[in-house]
């Protein structure tokens, strides 16, 4: 499944016709089959977490009853298992992301995690006045940890602006690449506008000025495959739970020579190769970013959640949320009648984006917005969604966000419609 | 509420306030700004708002306008304790008069998400009174 749902909008129509049908997917996740209270759960803030199918459950269940142990430390049968299925959540990683090693994939706690692991590591190689890259589209995540160090190191954070379609305005990209420029930091798409970033002209621009380039995968990796050799970048962060993975997972994958040249963000456990009361040397990576016993069950869940959105017919959920994509733009336009009070953030088309579509309705909060959505059984987000200076570039105080997974169907999209409907009633 | 809620939509402000306070929710990005005047004592003689917010926000900020004058910190400190801990544990509300429009927010209580948008506005407040206090005095006529 690719995120770049123009390309499948030749060939949409119903679900039935490109032979996917999103009800076996939906059987597979106990919390929609069985909502709690039995009322009807259309779920629709998958950007913000995603729902976990049996098979993971059942992974994590498995490692927790039959193999817990810790890892790399024993060997007891009990930490051969452990270790054996973390070190394979490491290789599953890597095979999902298509890296050359799975010696270049990290596991943290987060992307939240692994952008702080980079902005910490390579922070230490910059000197003041180096330059950064952000733009004003990125999570909070990946520009607070950046502003940290700016404040620790004195580097320069030079901010990308974002087009009125809510993409990235890459035209104003070789501006500010100087040659002090040491990394271009950009989210692959944003959790807002659902954007895609072309990162083949990131690149292209900060490989001229010698800069690496990262990138928050946080919400395109749920709709791989990706592919980081042919991405060409140096470091990918994204999140467990976003991808029908557990909490408290997340991957810093790394190019190996550039995490080579990283020294170590945390100190202790597996990350050492050898300790003396005067010195301490370091594991090579990714045990030298690994610090402390890791979450060896997370992992493990992770490894069967990459697992399992592999296995799925994933171009035929692309072209299915594409269609659902455009039934709920559509059906925000038809709420709006002309009237202009629903403004969405980002493009009102399937141009290259996510099934991610965010707005705002004049006159309405969008907490407000998302609870009496609530009442009606639908899960939506409200609020800045972590991304304030974008709310500021839009002018507005938050949005309201629904986000769509392969589970997703016709009913939750009407039931967010009539929702809003009801919304628009009583709040307008 | 929602009468509640378009009275606390209503923007005013303050010339030569004693304090100006802005406060933000962090969660979900309200904003409410809060002017002062106050007497010698340190209670507040006049309240001006404005708030970027929800319903409750705006609502909370409406019943705040309402009460707060002829009130000082300590006073407003435990009004927004006592609602506080209604929101969280369900104690009720005092029998008293003057904040009774507060039971408004009961309904509240089982959204722990959506409480810190009920007491921005008196946290916004009570920032405003420590300015005041913090400046050394007031600016009563």
């Amino acid at each position: 499944m690719g995120p770049d749902m123009a390309t499948n909008t030749a060939s949409e129509g119903p679900a039935s016709a490109v032979g996917y049908d999103p009800h076996p997917v939906r059987a597979q996740f106990p919390l929609l089959v069985a909502p709690e209270n039995d009322q009807a759960l259309h779920y629709l803030d998958n950007a913000a977490t995603a729902q976990v199918p049996q098979a993971v459950l059942d992974a994590v269940t498995e490692h927790e009853t039959r193999h817990r142990s810790n890892v790399l430390r024993s060997v007891h049968r009990l930490a051969e298992a452990a270790t054996d299925a973390y070190e394979g959540a490491r290789a599953t990683v890597a095979e999902y992301l298509n890296a050359a090693s799975a010696d270049e994939v990290v596991f943290t706690s987060g992307c939240t995690a692994a952008v702080n692991l980079v902005a910490r590591a390579f922070g230490e190689t910059l000197a003041p006045g180096d330059e950064i890259v952000v733009s004003e589209l990125e999570h909070h995540s990946n520009l607070v940890p950046w502003q940290m160090l700016r404040a620790r190191s004195g580097i320069v954070l030079r901010v990308l602006p974002v087009t009125a379609e809510g993409g990235l305005d890459l035209a104003a990209l070789p501006d500010l690449l100087g040659p002090r420029c040491r990394l271009v930091a950009l989210t692959h798409a944003s959790n807002v506008t659902g954007a895609c970033t072309d990162v083949r002209a990131v690149v292209a621009a900060a490989r001229r000025v010698g800069a690496r380039v990262l990138l928050d995968g946080a919400q395109h990796v749920p709709h791989g495959p990706l592919d980081v050799q042919a991405l060409d970048v140096d470091f990918y962060c994204f999140s467990g739970h976003k991808v029908y993975g557990p909490n408290g997972i997340g991957v810093l994958w790394g190019r190996a020579d550039a995490l080579a040249a990283l020294p170590p963000f945390l100190g202790g456990g597996e990350m050492i190769r050898r300790v003396t009361l005067d010195e301490t040397t370091y594991a090579d990576p990714p045990r030298r970013f690994e610090a402390g016993t890791p979450p060896i069950a997370q992992a493990v869940g992770l490894g069967a959640a990459l697992r399992w959105f592999a296995a799925q017919d994933r171009a035929g959920a692309a072209t299915h949320l594409a269609r659902l994509t455009r039934r709920l733009l559509e059906g925000l336009d038809t709420l709006d009648a002309g009237r202009g009070r629903i403004r969405i953030i980002g493009a009102p088309s399937l141009a290259p984006r996510l099934p991610i579509v965010a707005f705002a309705i004049d006159g309405a909060h969008p907490h407000d917005v998302a609870q009496i959505l609530d009442g009606h059984g639908v899960a939506v987000r409200g609020g800045h969604h972590c991304a304030q200076p974008l709310m500021d570039r839009f002018d507005v105080a938050g949005t309201t966000r629904a986000s769509l997974a392969p589970y997703n169907t016709d009913a939750d999209v009407d039931a967010c419609l009539d929702g809003l409907a009801d919304a628009l009633g009583k709040l307008l | 509420m929602l009468r509640l809620a378009e009275a606390g939509a209503e923007t005013t402000h303050l010339d030569s306030p004693d304090a100006s306070v802005t406060v933000d929710n962090p969660l979900c990005g309200d904003r409410v700004t809060i002017d002062l005047r106050c007497d010698a004592d340190g209670r507040v003689t006049e309240l001006a708002h404005a708030v970027r917010g929800c319903v409750l926000c705006r609502a909370a900020t409406a019943v705040l306008a309402d009460h707060a004058v002829g009130s000082g910190a300590d006073e407003i400190d435990a009004i927004r304790a006592r609602l506080r801990a209604r929101l969280r544990d369900a104690t009720p509300l005092p029998d008293d008069a003057e904040w009774q429009d507060l039971a408004v927010f009961e309904p509240v209580a089982g959204h722990r998400s959506r409480h810190e948008c009920v007491l921005l506005p008196f946290e916004a407040t009570l920032r405003a009174l420590s300015e005041v206090r913090g400046s050394g005095g007031t600016a009563a006529p």
